[in-house]
């Protein structure tokens, strides 16, 4: 067979269902082979590269399998460099596979040559070029188990073309192993005990949740944990679905638009213990000025998170769905009652001072914030949440409700404007039984707003839209109102109208403008499980409380009163 | 923190675009490399890169640790210079006809316990192995008497003092590793 169909039986192998891509010149024997396994994958072809990145994404997010894209070379692939490098920071595993000239005409700047190997490595976890057929089995082999092993990530294959024609006897390999790569350290049991000890004698515990109990798929054993030693725990972004919105130790989210009681806590705690998270700026603020008062457990299964921004007494490496379990064997029961209340002062002001004002507004403009309780309520808290990025993914991750794991998709560590309608994409294809809800402002809708074809080509796959439209780049306006004396420059949008775009692509959609118009709408959104778009006029000039300024100590919030 | 030279000792894989991967480390947190000499180590197929850097302590051991998680890195270690045998190469280029008028090259040679390479009607070259300093004061003595053609100094090349051998222990280690995945299996 050719080197394409050998790719096709490599990936079919590996149990791919999805492939999200584009054809052109370099990759079009692939495209060629695919015709033949039209019944074997579902093939969906966006509107742009970047889209299809992002797609794969959301697929692998709400999966947990690599999400694969197929691309032509040059800017074919160079389009897929922003869903590479999210994919890169929020631990997303792709395998990007980029069409390529022949060898010989590599080094030639030939038709659409550019070297993606050089210029991927500083983001994936490995890229390679296949230049000879007979690799295509070891390489797409080493690259689904590189990409989801250990701590995943994107992967990138550049497949030269004539390696993509040449003729192979094709035998499918099953990589388990690489010898220079140790995915999952081995577990330390004399640390266990040092961290079961610190923890039996800490007052006032506090956990922090990162993306990686959800990568571990250990949401039980960090509630057997909780549990069991009676800790109050707060989440990254990433982290949001591994507890339930209304589970009594959930004590909210961490960080700059965080809720003030974890943050406040933070500083007063005596043990930090973090759980698959990387103490990223964002949810740290000012280093110096960060829990300097606790002891710091950090389980992680990337050594190189151990230290890099906050300075732990123990690590503990693994992989959380083994070393979790072992450590609560070694926990005493516990309770921490009074420490627990002692959020609920905290908890209090920021409902008094903030939440009830996003939330149940009686006049004025309509808030992001009531919106998004508004679906999240409406879809009884079960929907998979999708988020752009700025004021609308802000107000989406603190108000909207999660009663099951895996139902956050957003871009965290990369913060990408116009991840969301693709990543809206790949989460409904990923999760057809569940409702997709994607909260997006009008900055970051019209980014990729071309992904909309690919809802039509879809059928008018079931993503339900909700665009919050504020006419400006909202989160950079709010920045310029805070800290650079009200000069808007270049944060007002002259937009078009949303619903005429949406009716191009044969979407139903509504407008809202008024608050009592806005249950109705929503329900007429949720009757079926098509496409929809959602626009509301939201406040021109909300803003996003509570807010710690950047490079800022925890402790030091804005409440906006 | 307190900057000093550190050495980077690393074995890879010996595939393309190795060097790249480990450069992008340091280009990202601004930190220059002073020498690099990659060479195929004693183990058939694994490359060994020795970088010489200047750095605090803290910067070294996460640069070694973003070096040793990239794929095709097998280990990645640091050392300062207490804890190293090491060597550099120089090569001295003179003009023949003002290495014999200046007269002594034999002292000059004996001092620096360098040694003569290659001699030819237009040019002498001068070989010394040694400390970066030693080949530097060779070089600001010749260039200041009769100049230097050409002046060529080599990467930092090291090896522990210490009783551990990491890359053996490692390979040690992945053969335990194996053996234990299979037992699994
Ligand atoms: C690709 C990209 N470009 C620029 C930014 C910087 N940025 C962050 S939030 C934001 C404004 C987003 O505006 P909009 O999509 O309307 O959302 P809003 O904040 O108004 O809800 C911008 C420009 C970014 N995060 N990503
Ligand atoms: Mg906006």
């Amino acid at each position: 067979m050719t080197g394409a169909k050998a790719l096709m039986e490599a990936l079919l192998h590996e149990g791919v269902d999805t492939i999200f891509g584009y054809p052109g010149g370099a990759i079009t024997p692939v495209f060629d082979a695919m015709y033949d396994y039209m019944d074997k994958f579902h093939y969906v072809l966006t509107r742009h590269e970047q889209g299809a990145t992002h797609a794969a994404q959301g697929y692998a997010r709400v999966t947990g399998r690599p999400g694969v894209c197929i691309v032509t070379s040059g800017p074919g692939a160079t389009n897929t460099i922003t869903g590479i490098g999210d994919a890169l920071m929020d631990s997303t595993p792709l395998v990007v596979i980029t069409g390529q000239v022949g060898k010989t005409l590599l080094g030639t700047d030939a038709f659409q040559e550019i070297d993606m190997v050089s210029i991927t490595q500083p983001i994936t976890k490995w890229s390679y070029q296949i230049r000879d057929e007979q690799e295509i089995a070891w390489a797409v082999a080493r690259a689904f188990y590189i990409a989801s092993s250990g701590r995943p990530g994107p992967v990138e294959l550049d497949f030269a073309k004539n390696a993509q024609i040449a003729e192979v006897d094709f035998k499918s390999e099953k990589c388990h192993f690489i010898r220079s790569y140790f995915p999952v350290p081995e577990i330390d049991e004399s640390i266990l005990q040092d961290a079961a000890a610190l923890i039996n004698c800490s007052k006032r515990p506090l956990a922090l949740v990162g993306h990686g109990v959800t990568i571990g798929q250990a949401e039980e054993e960090l509630k057997a944990f909780l549990e069991k030693a009676d800790i109050p725990a707060a989440w990254t972004m990433l982290g949001e679905s591994a507890m339930p919105s209304d589970y009594r130790l959930n004590k909210g989210m961490l960080g700059m638009h965080g809720n003030v009681g974890p943050n406040i806590k933070t500083n007063e705690c005596d043990l930090l213990i973090a759980i698959g998270m990387r103490f990223d700026d964002r949810v740290t603020g000012d280093l110096d000025a960060y829990a300097r008062q606790a002891k710091v457990i950090h389980f992680d299964i990337d050594p190189s998170e151990i230290d890099k921004n906050v300075k732990t007494d123990i690590a503990i490496l693994g992989d959380v769905k083994k070393t979790l379990p072992q450590i609560t064997q070694l926990l005493h029961e516990a309770k921490h009652t009074e420490w627990i209340d002692s959020f609920t002062e905290y908890e209090e002001r920021e409902k008094n001072n903030v939440i009830q004002q996003d939330l149940h507004p009686t006049d004025g403009p309509i808030k992001m914030g009531e919106v998004v309780r508004k679906v999240s309520d409406a879809t009884k808290e079960e929907a998979i949440l999708v988020t752009d990025v700025g004021q609308n993914q802000m107000s989406a991750i603190r108000y909207f409700r999660f009663k099951n794991k895996r139902s956050v998709v957003t871009s965290g560590g990369a913060g990408t404007m116009g991840f969301g309608i693709p990543a809206a994409i790949g989460a409904k294809i990923g999760a057809p039984d569940r409702t997709v809800c994607l909260f997006c402002g009008d900055g970051g809708f019209q980014m990729t707003v071309q992904e909309l074809g690919t809802i039509l080509q879809e059928d008018q796959l079931g993503v339900k839209i909700i665009l919050l439209n504020n006419n400006y780049l909202g989160m950079v306006r709010q920045w310029q109102e805070l800290f650079f004396g009200q000069r808007y420059s270049s944060t007002p949008m002259a937009n078009p109208d949303f619903c005429q775009i949406a009716q191009a692509y044969g979407i139903r959609s509504a407008h809202v403008g008024r608050r009592e118009e806005l249950d109705a709408a929503i329900a007429d959104m949720l009757s079926d499980d098509k496409a929809f778009l959602l626009v509301v006029e939201c406040e021109e000039k909300g803003m996003i409380y509570p807010m710690t300024p950047a490079g800022k100590a925890v402790t030091n919030i804005l409440l906006g009163d | 923190m307190e900057k000093k030279l550190y050495t980077i000792t690393i074995f890879s894989e010996n595939t393309p675009g190795l060097l790249n991967q480990i450069t992008i480390v340091f280009t990202r947190r601004q930190i220059n490399i002073e020498t690099l000499s990659v060479s195929p180590s004693a183990l058939k197929g694994i490359h060994k890169f020795t970088i010489t850097a200047y750095c605090d302590l803290d910067t070294v051991q996460k640069v070694v640790k973003q070096i040793d998680k990239r794929v095709d890195i097998l280990k990645a270690y640091y050392n300062v210079d207490e804890e190293l045998v090491y060597q550099e190469i120089a090569l001295y280029k003179l003009a023949t006809d003002k290495v014999l008028s200046m007269g002594g090259i034999e002292n000059l040679i004996r001092k620096y316990n360098a040694r003569v390479l290659e001699i030819l009607d237009n040019c002498v070259v001068l070989e010394k192995t040694g400390l970066y300093e030693e080949t530097q004061e060779m070089f600001d003595e010749l260039q200041s008497r009769i100049g230097v053609l050409q002046f060529i100094r080599s990467g930092r090349v090291a090896i522990t003092r210490s009783k551990i051998e990491r890359l053996s222990d490692m390979l040690a280690s992945i053969e335990a590793r194996i053996n234990r995945q299979q037992e699994q299996q």
